[in-house]
């Protein structure tokens, strides 16, 4: 009797899981994207943060913002290679994400490091160029994020996915906003810029056709 | 009913970081998570994940006390100890601020050689301790404007470079001092890995002009806050010059050359169209990828601290070292 209860349960349990890992790997990026977050302005505000909590912050949550992405375009080859359809199911909260994290870098500069300096604030934007390129991807993904909305997307039809084919461009402009934006130690962003490389050669054949 | 207002400078006991809580604050964001957090690369070569099981111990770099006349009470507010140790770039030991702090602890400066050589009739060298010796020590507390924008008010303990130079006697083809940083990639791993230390050509070498080494604010510092130099501030003895930007102010000398002609410097050799030899502090001429016309003071206060100032000409120096540059178009020798 005992033996078979716990045969029931542990294939009930496989099945609650299976049922829900949707819902499992959700609670996940939102407890891994949002309290990363919460600490890291905690700990600002309240001087915890090294020398400089404003350069902290907006290194943070810009490279918080590139990192979701990635991850968020990773989300596809993955699901494909390994038939993993479910996966798909995760791409838009994490796209979400990263336009969370990269208002909140383009907010902290505004109102930590230009201090609400708003004709810094716009000549910043309009003159240097690394900048101005960080802008029209921020714009891009805030283009991305409203028409994430479900009526919005049913609305939109085709012009839906045109639309959303943009995040590659975005995924180009961050990755050379970063490469721009370093004095000398340019490893790192190589690195990132391979990565965003190899992320777009996994739809080749989707961007050649837009071409033809 | 007594109600008591607190200057923002008036610090409580409760607003000090613990020293042990302060320098693992970014062990702490290293764990807070991966998604939003973790870069997908680990910013310096000495960390890893497996950090957080392994209990080694971290060295502290000694630092001892140093007489010194010290310096008339000042308006301006200090840049606590704790940032003006922990926010450096000393490239040598990785580029990020923090990691000069984490990588230098085990720096060794004692024995030192610094030699003064070139266009002089009296070359000599100076050993550690006479570093401390030689020369009637003072303290300065000078603004320090870094080119990134940002600046700290620093209480340095030195002594004039003039002081230095004069005893060498230079000759009359000594038109220029060039500096040059140890080079020592066993020490320094910044020197050993391009990733580590950024690209830069080492050794770290700087230069000024006879007139603006000889002028009584160039300083040479051996301490700071009353102590020997924290190796990540660039001990046993670096170079301040408070008007021009801080990467002018080259760190743990073992050369200084007086020479005839324009010596090289490193920051111009890497990007000669964004770091010129002269490297004056100006509002009016910005970096081709930021404004210079105001800068973040770092004092204490987080995120909150409305800290942004207007740069001044010269970093406030004008009085002392305008006349230096009074023929010049500063536009074209930035």
């Amino acid at each position: 009797m005992p033996a078979s209860t716990s045969v029931v349960n542990k294939v009930s349990f496989k099945a609650v899981f299976l049922a829900n890992r949707v819902l499992l790997l959700k609670i996940t990026i939102h407890l891994m994207s949002l309290l990363p977050l919460l600490a890291l302005y905690v700990l600002a505000f309240d001087d915890q943060l090294g020398a400089d909590p404003v350069k902290e912050v907006i290194h943070f949550t810009g490279m918080g913002a590139f990192n979701l992405l990635l991850i968020s375009l990773l989300i596809t080859p993955i699901a494909k290679k390994y038939r993993q359809g479910y996966l798909l199911q995760t791409r838009r909260l994490l796209g979400l994400y990263s336009f969370t994290y990269a208002l909140c870098h383009l907010l902290s500069f505004l109102a930590f490091e230009v201090q609400f300096d708003l004709e810094l604030f716009l000549n910043e934007i309009i003159d240097r160029p690394y900048i101005t390129v960080g802008m029209a991807a921020l714009i891009i993904l805030f283009s991305l994020a409203i028409t994430s909305l479900a009526s919005l997307k049913r609305k939109m039809g085709k012009n839906w996915q045109k639309l959303h084919n943009w995040v590659y461009l975005a995924l180009l402009l961050i990755a050379l906003h970063f490469f721009w934006s370093v004095k000398s130690d340019i490893v790192e962003p190589a690195i990132y810029f391979i990565i965003a490389i190899l992320l777009l050669s996994q739809r080749k054949d989707k961007i050649k056709r837009w071409f033809k | 009913m007594l109600i008591k207002t607190k200057k923002n400078y008036q610090l409580s006991e409760q607003q000090v970081t613990d020293e042990s809580v302060y320098h693992a604050r970014r062990k702490v964001l290293k764990q807070l998570g991966f998604l939003g957090a973790g870069s997908l690369l680990t910013q310096s070569a000495s960390a890893s994940p497996l950090d957080f099981f392994s209990s080694k111990k971290e060295v502290v770099f000694q630092r001892q006390a140093l007489s010194f006349q010290q310096a008339k009470p000042n308006s301006q507010i200090l840049t606590p100890e704790a940032k003006v140790t922990s926010h450096n770039n000393f490239y040598e030991f990785g580029t990020s601020k923090g990691d000069p702090l984490e990588n230098a602890q085990e720096f060794k400066v004692n024995p030192w050689q610094l030699s003064i050589s070139g266009e002089v009739d009296k070359p000599y060298t100076l050993g550690y301790d006479d570093l401390f010796n030689s020369f009637a020590l003072e303290e300065r507390i000078y603004r320090l404007r870094c080119v990134e924008a940002w600046s700290m008010v620093i209480p340095w303990v030195g002594f004039p470079l003039a002081d230095l130079i004069k005893k060498a006697a230079p000759n009359s083809r000594a038109k220029y001092v060039a500096f040059e940083t140890l080079y020592d990639p066993e020490q320094m791993p910044g020197q050993k890995s391009r990733r580590i230390g950024g690209g830069v050509q080492y050794p770290y070498v700087e230069g000024l002009r006879i007139d603006e080494a000889m002028n009584p604010l160039t300083l040479m510092s051996v301490g700071l806050y009353g102590k020997t130099l924290p190796a990540q501030n660039g001990a046993p003895i670096r170079l301040v010059v408070p008007w021009k930007y801080g990467f002018k102010s080259i760190k743990s000398i073992v050369g200084i050359k007086l020479v005839e002609h324009e010596p090289p410097t490193t920051w111009n050799r890497l990007a000669d169209n964004e770091y010129g030899f002269y490297a004056n502090v100006n509002p009016e001429v910005d970096h081709p990828r930021w404004s210079q016309a105001s800068e973040r003071r770092i004092t204490t206060g987080g995120l909150l601290a409305r800290n942004r100032i207007a740069t001044l000409p010269f970093n406030g120096y004008g009085e002392e070292v305008a006349h230096m540059y009074k023929n010049m178009d500063l536009r074209k020798y930035y």
